[in-house]
């Protein structure tokens, strides 16, 4: 992948194929400690101690269509080639996290691209899903919740292009702000 | 920072538009991959260059949705286009310049464009 907002896509993407209702999405940028933290958590169907085992397995799916999982493996590759890791917990019928740890400045850490983009696009795809998106640098923390915005809009969909470039317009604000605070 | 009375506002014109809209048949569906090997070719974009165009043009009755893998991962990012009594059109290595081209010639006159589908580059 050429930028980690595609991983955290990808991830998410898993989340929906599991069901979840609620997806979260954390990005964590600490200066400090050189540490940068992606974490996708979801309430979905969980994965058994066996599955969850051969999933820390590179390569193991349930899909039909190919042989192999990709996603997962993927992520680890990335997380892994800027000094860090990717760790997974799973319970059935609670949900799953998948948190991916990459060194802030290492040179081969991929950039994180357009988080934006990813957050847009999963709601576009699932305006049913309610997703969190908590982004934070150095302490300063932006948070955007879907389901803030239902209340608001009665039974009009999240997915209506107006309503979309609202919620663009207002997420590309919250980041640009983080970033130029840093 | 964008205001909530704006959203208040967005809602209440997309209420009358909802209304209009309701009394249509079924319409096209664009269906674009959205696994691990459809994200990695490229297929954020080029889903987000669909809904774009589709707004920008305001073609009416067209959805687009995403599947999983289809088997066919050299060829992502894939998109399948079903209109309603037409058979499947399915492109292949589909980029965001290709898509104004698809709308326009496909969604909104009804000519699938030959040379971008999947049977083309396997020729
Ligand atoms: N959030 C999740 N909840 C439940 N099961 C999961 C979750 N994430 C992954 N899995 C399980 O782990 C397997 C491997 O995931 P991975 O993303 O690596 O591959 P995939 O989704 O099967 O295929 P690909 O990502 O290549 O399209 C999945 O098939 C699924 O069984
Ligand atoms: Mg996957």
């Amino acid at each position: 992948m050429l930028e980690l907002s595609l991983n955290v896509l990808d991830i998410a993407q898993n989340s929906v194929v599991a069901g979840a209702t609620v997806v979260e999405l954390t990005v964590t940028e600490e200066t400090a400690r050189n540490r940068l933290t992606l974490t996708i958590r979801d309430n979905g169907c969980g994965m058994t101690p066996e599955q969850l085992a051969r999933v820390r397995d590179p390569f193991f799916t349930t899909r039909t269509t190919r042989k192999v999982g990709m996603g997962i493996p993927l992520f680890r590759v990335a997380a892994e080639a800027a000094n860090g890791s990717l760790d997974i917990e799973s319970e059935q019928g609670v949900g799953t996290t998948v948190t991916a740890l990459f060194e802030l400045r290492h040179i081969d850490r991929m950039p994180l691209g357009d988080m934006v983009g990813t957050v847009t696009t999963l709601i576009r795809l699932n305006p049913e899903l309610d997703i969190v998106y908590r982004h934070t640098v150095d302490g300063e923390e932006f948070a955007f919740d879907t389901a803030s915005l239902r209340p608001i809009l009665g039974e009009v969909s999240l997915a209506e292009s107006e309503v979309m470039e609202w919620i663009t317009a207002n997420l590309a604000e919250g980041v640009t702000a983080l970033n130029s605070q840093a | 920072m964008k205001s909530i009375a704006e959203l208040q506002a967005i809602r209440d014109k997309a209420r009358e538009r909802i209304a209009v809209r309701d009394g249509a048949q079924d319409g096209t569906r664009v269906v674009v991959g959205m696994a691990t090997c459809g994200i990695a070719a490229g297929a954020r974009s080029v889903m987000n260059a669909f809904v774009d165009e589709i707004a920008k043009r305001h073609v009416e009755h067209v959805a687009v949705v995403q599947t999983g893998c289809i088997g066919m991962c050299q060829f992502e990012p894939i998109v399948e286009v079903l209109a309603p009594g037409k058979e499947k059109v399915t492109y292949g290595k589909v980029t965001p310049e290709m898509v104004a081209k698809i709308v326009t010639d496909h969604l909104v006159n009804g000519n699938p464009v030959a040379e971008y589908t999947v049977a083309n580059l396997m020729k």
